[in-house]
């Protein structure tokens, strides 16, 4: 029977443009910060994996590089991708060595450098996630613009605006605003949202999250070991997984992502608590996939916060605020906190840990009543999903 | 929607690339380094001295059937005929009924607009059109196909209207490709 796994240390690199650093320096600012979180030291870590796209960054094999710099060889490694799911395609591999008792202590390093290339390099690089010569090749999609072919379906069918897409940005940077470690620290307004530049029609600059380098870590220990280490684990209660046609032009609907949907009831089903669209009600805090606005009204949708074609008028009433609803995104997001792409996934477990032991910045803290986490995490568009149930109560007692 | 761009976005970029480089080499010259301190926050930065330029070569051997369709002006795929399923894409194989007895058949040329974009800010490879506009339309035979959309105005384009799709030859590049446009047009 599978052992329990608990989170017992994290980290969090800065976000942003890092011309400061290079990706060994990077990958160490959370690597150091979650050992120390954890109380232990490089040689107790018997496995680590490594999240990271790259493509658009120097090191092709990341994981030796980080592994080197530090101190982590010669345990044994691999790097993930699932594109912009990667940080928790590698939390899952973590959770899964823990928990088969292949290791006892394993750790997740997500890390991207994205701003080692020219922008319309990053541009062509994501462009070409998902079928390179069906869709690419010949009809040269952007990651924007495939998010905008779900917007315009989106908008048509239910009736949404451009304004409230747009209320998702204004959200997430009102609490990028109080993250200090968010690529953008600054309030947007309606009116600014609306009147920027468009990317991918229907969706504007500020619909979109930028080109971001960072990094995040998380250590994982059996539920024995975690006992031993901390006397306040974070319980990784259920990861839902599943995946979705390369080829956008094989799916049939473009409302909602499939795979979102998929992974959500899997581990709502593992958690034990699938009923109904108000599934808001068994969690205090939410970060959710917001790489353009129109992902976040999916989100709510496909993690059933909402029934199908209702998430906007969450963000139009507001219930995604702290004293709402459901608090999403505090961290800010991928849109205001930033999206390097590996890191991202880990760095939603590392802020939602962080959310529920009350040790994040007061005026983004979500008061924390039900003890539980939940981060959605979708590679490419909708193409992979990993949906993840913290707690801090421990699963099977 | 403007469709309209005077100077291409590849032009540009090369020609900020250009002024880099030439900044880049003149700090080579007196240093006797690629070092620069970054524009924004000063930190220092090597420029790579390694570059590659990558271009792939794709087996098409499978579906070969599909281009020389094309260059007849037909518009066909595969059908499975051992369970008839339909595949667009076409492929070789049946992962249905794990059988690769395909035949070639030929697809409807219309059908009904699923959803589209415009794509503004283009990949560096595409960065010398103007703005293009991409839909996905859906065929009687339920299949979707992706592909540019040639509109005389793109703001009457709507979703659930009729498309007709035409083989059609891309510029500059100039290879045979398809493109949907208004059925009206
Ligand atoms: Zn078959």
């Amino acid at each position: 029977m599978a052992r329990d796994v608990a989170i017992v240390g994290v980290g969090h690199s800065r976000y942003g443009v890092r011309s400061d650093v290079n990706i060994g320096e990077l990958a160490w600012e959370s690597i150091s910060m979650a050992l120390e979180d954890a109380g232990l030291e490089q040689k107790d870590i018997e496995y680590f994996v490594v999240s990271s796209v790259g493509g658009w960054s120097s090191e092709y094999l990341p994981a030796v590089v980080i592994g080197e710099y530090s101190g982590l060889t010669p345990k044994g490694t691999a790097r993930v991708e699932a594109a912009c799911a990667s940080g928790s395609a590698a939390v899952k591999l973590a959770y899964d060595m823990v928990a088969s008792g292949s290791v006892d202590i394993a750790t997740a390093i997500g890390l991207e450098k994205m701003n080692e290339s020219p922008t319309p390099t990053v541009v062509e690089f994501i462009g070409r996630a998902g079928n390179y010569f069906w869709e690419f090749h010949n009809f040269g999609l952007t990651f924007p613009g495939y998010y905008a072919l779900y917007a315009t379906a989106y908008m048509d069918r239910y009736g949404a605006t451009e304004e409230d897409l747009c209320l998702a940005a204004v959200k997430n940077h009102y609490y990028g605003a109080r993250n200090p470690k968010a690529h953008f620290q600054k309030e947007v307004t309606l009116e600014k949202c609306m009147s920027s530049r468009y990317i991918a029609w229907p969706l504007k600059l500020y619909d979109c999250s930028p080109i971001t380098d960072g990094s995040s870590a998380v250590i994982l220990a059996s539920g024995e070991v975690a006992r031993e280490l901390t006397d306040t684990p974070v319980w990784i209660e259920a990861i839902g997984h599943a995946s979705d046609t390369a080829n956008l032009s094989k799916r049939d609907d473009f409302t909602y992502l499939r795979a979102a949907r998929l992974a959500a009831e899997q581990a709502y089903m593992q958690a034990g608590i699938l009923d109904g669209y108000e599934m808001y009600k068994y969690f205090d805090v939410a970060e959710v996939h917001d790489c353009f606005t129109i992902a976040e009204v999916m989100a709510y949708e496909d993690l059933r916060f909402s029934k199908p074609g209702e998430g906007y008028k969450m963000l139009r009433d507001g219930e995604t605020y702290i004293g709402g609803k459901i608090p999403v995104n505090l961290s800010g997001g991928l849109k205001a906190k930033g999206h390097p792409i590996g890191a991202t996934g880990v760095g939603m477990v590392a802020e939602l840990t962080n959310q529920l032991l009350q040790r994040v910045e007061k005026d983004r803290q979500a008061p924390i009543e039900k003890g539980r986490a939940i981060a959605h995490n979708v590679g490419g568009t909708g193409h992979y999903a990993y949906v993840t149930i913290l707690s801090l109560d421990r699963p099977r007692g | 929607m403007s469709r309209e761009e005077k100077v291409s976005q590849r032009e540009l970029f090369d020609k900020q690339m250009k002024e880099f480089e030439e900044f880049v080499e003149s700090m080579k010259d007196s240093l006797g380094l690629p070092t620069f301190p970054d524009m924004k926050s000063g930190a220092l930065q090597w420029y790579d001295q390694r570059w590659i330029t990558t271009r792939f070569v794709i087996s098409v051997e499978g579906i070969k059937e599909f281009f020389d369709k094309l260059i007849d002006g037909k518009f066909v795929t595969t059908k499975c005929k051992s369970c008839g399923e339909l595949y667009f894409p076409p492929q070789k194989d049946c992962p249905k009924c794990r059988k690769s007895d395909m035949e070639w058949v030929e697809l409807s040329r219309e059908g009904e607009l699923l959803t589209y974009t415009q794509i503004n800010v283009k990949p560096y490879s595409f960065s010398h059109y103007d703005d293009y506009i991409v839909g996905i339309v859906r065929l009687p035979e339920g299949i979707n196909v992706t592909a540019w959309i040639r509109a005389d105005d793109p703001s009457k384009l709507q979703i659930g209207m009729k498309m007709r799709l035409e083989i059609v030859r891309r510029k500059p590049e100039n290879y045979i490709t398809y493109e949907w446009v208004p059925a009206e047009e």
